[in-house]
């Protein structure tokens, strides 16, 4: 047959071995170029996959075939159960705020003309690296307000509204004076107007005696007025308790407060430098006097956010910090890509500002808002540096997510690798589903 | 007639909306200036306090916030700095950095630019489900290969070496490099293809003078993502080096003792963060349009 019809065939018998080597030669030329990234993604990626998911079901050091065991201690042990409801938090929390903030961040700027300074201070943390950051924020959060910005922050408001007391505690020194230091100190037996009133006080160590303090006097009685000293009821070599003494202190800014019979407060007072104090203008009867709580109220002590209750949402916080700038721009980029038109038509026909935003932004910024929150879910889902450095060692178990709990039991420690092995192909079942939304979106792009 | 009266009664509203809504405009921006001058600084606060921390005398970022440096400035120092660049810790961390980010960024470039134009212009069975096989493992979270990876290189006698954790990072950015490279290269005009091949150019030369050159953009978008994350990691240097301390391992293995050694931690971290930040500025333009081209990682 085929030596039958050579004149019609010629060429193409001709031509057809050239064409198969040529294809050959194509596909040689594509083999070179794809080899490098093949033997890559073959020997970082795909076998290790492969090879993680079937050490899963082997114990420790990979001799014993353990089946689901692995699985069932990632869903009983203590510590992983913290990482993944921790994570689970996460994934709750952070993406829906880093979108919330980007687009906040997005359409504030829009409209103004310096906005480039902006989305650089706030896009700029993109650069550091999230463990960078942590070291960052675990100084920003120092638990003592001298030390930590935050907490020096609150106590500059905090001391405004609750300003701090003279003293830190004090003891009374005559059971006359009864109470205690936190919920203030009263005169058991009420004075009666224009008499006096000494309250002594005991166990104040002599550097916190109030600076100014001078000899402490007992005032004289005054018609229609409650008066009387506070004072550190002690002396080197003791003195007598009750009685102001040569060599005893008057406490300076006690606040004193006088009520009469029914509880009512009738009037209040701060010591002077000798102690003394005087509440007049009042009519006769008896008053109750004391000492109140404010004077031993406590400066502010700091927000322990290092601390077990709070290291989530201080690590949290800080992360937010890192990645609002890429919603921030991401937003933007989608802003900028609106229709004109369709807002001005919105704002011609008599809505407002708000109702733009809500009926008409959002909504045609929904698929980009989607991908930046399908981002930080999978951002979030393998979140790991930033714990590391936030959260100091004794509140790394409470800040513990799946990334880090997968690193601490495979490479830190007890180098258990079924277990990691385990994690590692939770993570990954996690991150699939969300991830395969992304790529849907891809290819739809490509 | 009909028509006309409720046109004409709708314009009024338009002309009076729109003074309205100017004056509103106008009078919202102002509290929305402030706002993100304040918003702006806020930001910025945490980063001038890790540098004004770093620039303190050791006793001194001890017992007193950095702010204090505000008020006082002759508290300031350069020692801190001059003692990290005399540790050898330090800077031989830092050059370990180097090499990393730059190995970790011109290699997966290169290995993804090749794949990525035989996506692009090659034609081979399979092409296209090969393709969908690279983007579908974008799924594989890093994590996902330390273990094996870490069993391999000890049985290869690589462990703890630059190159292995260079290779690491070359393989897990290339699933989003190919795919970023093969979508750019897509869009390069064929005719200037075939004019080369016309002209008798091999497929490499076509590769190196034509292509590259073209999709320059995209590959300067890639190389800032990628050298700030090689740079930036910590996770895979931790897991796969021991004495190859990168500088974020370095800092990390500072860490336990927080609070004595801050005059250590403070410029250390500020270095490792000052270079990221520089090449981010010079380089924002880029690094935007890469992350606006989809960023996974």
């Amino acid at each position: 047959m085929a030596v039958a019809t050579p004149p019609a065939k010629g060429p193409p018998i001709v031509a057809a071995p050239s064409a198969s080597a040529q294809r050959w030669r194509r596909w040689l030329i594509a083999a070179a170029f794809l080899g490098p990234a093949a033997v890559f993604l073959v020997v970082w990626i795909v076998y290790p996959t492969i090879s993680t998911i079937i050490r899963s079901f082997f114990d420790q050091d990979g001799s014993n075939f353990v089946g689901l065991d692995n699985y069932k201690e990632l869903f009983t042990s203590q510590t992983l159960q913290t990482a993944i409801r921790n994570n689970a938090i996460w994934v709750a929390v952070v993406p829906a705020l880093v979108t919330a903030i980007g687009l906040i961040f997005a359409v504030l700027t829009e409209r103004v003309r310096w906005s480039v300074a902006f989305k650089t201070a706030v896009f700029m943390p993109m650069a550091i690296s999230l463990f960078a950051a942590g070291v960052i924020w675990h100084i920003m959060y120092f638990k003592d307000p001298g030390l930590g910005a935050v907490n020096a922050a609150i106590g500059k408001v905090h001391d405004k509204v609750n300003p701090p007391g003279v003293l830190s505690d004090a003891l009374p020194s005559s059971p006359g004076l009864v109470g205690s230091a936190s919920r203030g100190l009263t005169l058991a037996r009420p004075v009666p107007a224009g008499g006096v009133a000494p309250m002594g006080l005991v166990g104040i160590p002599p550097g916190d005696v109030p600076s100014g303090a001078k000899q402490a006097v007992l005032p004289k009685r005054a018609p229609g007025a409650v008066s009387g000293v506070v004072w550190r009821d002690f002396r080197p070599g003791g003195g007598t308790p009750g009685r102001v003494e040569q060599g005893e202190l008057g406490l300076p800014g006690v606040n004193v407060t006088i009520r009469d019979a029914s509880g009512k407060s009738v009037g209040s007072a701060t010591t002077a430098d000798d102690g003394t104090f005087s509440v007049s203008g009042l009519s006769p009867g008896l008053y109750r006097t004391g000492i109140s709580a404010k004077t031993f109220a406590q400066p502010f002590q700091g927000v322990d956010w290092l601390g077990p209750t709070l290291i989530n949402a201080a690590v949290m916080s800080a992360y937010i910090w890192v990645w609002a700038g890429f919603a921030m721009v991401v937003i933007a980029a989608g802003l900028a890509a609106l229709p004109r038109d369709v807002l001005e038509a919105a704002r011609t026909d008599g809505a407002n500002e708000w109702q733009v935003f809500r009926r008409v932004t959002v909504p045609l910024l929904a698929p980009v808002l989607t991908v930046v929150v399908i981002t930080m879910v999978i951002n979030v889902l393998k979140v790991f540096d930033i714990v590391l450095s936030v959260a100091p060692a004794s509140t790394q178990d409470d800040a513990n997510v799946i990334a880090l709990a997968l690193w601490r039991t495979a490479f830190s420690g007890v180098n258990d690798f079924g277990l990691g092995s385990a994690i590692a192909t939770f993570l990954f079942l996690l991150v699939v589903p969300v991830l395969l939304l992304n790529i849907r979106r891809f290819r739809r792009e490509a | 007639m009909a028509v006309t009266t409720p046109a004409e009664g709708l314009a009024v509203p338009v002309v009076r909306e729109r003074t309205s809504a100017k004056m509103l405009r106008w009078l919202a921006k102002t509290p929305v200036q402030i706002l993100l001058i304040v918003v702006g600084v806020l930001w910025l606060v945490p980063t001038i306090g890790l540098f004004f921390t770093s620039v303190m005398p050791p006793d001194v970022a001890n017992s007193q916030g950095w702010w204090n440096i505000i008020s006082h400035p002759s508290l300031f120092t350069w020692e801190n700095y001059r003692a990290i660049f005399n540790n050898s810790a330090i800077t031989s961390s830092l050059v370990t950095t180097t090499w990393i980010a730059i190995g970790g960024t011109v290699l997966p470039i290169v290995v993804a630019a090749m794949a990525a134009y035989a996506f692009a212009w090659l034609e081979f069975p399979g092409r296209d489900w090969l393709f969908v096989f690279v983007i579908a493992l974008l799924v594989v979270p890093l994590q996902m290969a330390l273990i094996p990876i870490f069993s391999l290189y000890n049985h290869l006698g690589i462990f703890d070496t630059t190159i292995s954790l260079i290779l690491y990072h070359t393989a897990f950015a290339l699933p989003f490099s190919i795919f970023l490279l093969r979508n750019f290269f897509i869009g390069i005009p064929k005719e200037l293809l075939e004019a080369a091949r016309i002209d008798g150019a091999s497929e490499f030369r076509i590769f190196a003078r034509v292509i590259l050159p073209l999709g320059l953009p995209a590959i300067a978008s890639l190389a800032i993502f990628q050298f700030l994350w090689t740079w930036n990691d910590l996770l895979v240097a931790l897991t796969l080096g021991r004495d190859t301390q990168p500088i974020t391992v370095a800092i990390f293995s500072q860490l336990r003792q927080f609070g004595s050694n801050i005059d250590l931690i403070a410029p250390a971290s500020f270095v490792s963060l000052a270079i990221p930040l520089v090449v981010f500025l010079a380089f924002q333009r880029y690094f935007v349009q890469g992350l606006l081209a989809g960023s996974v990682k």
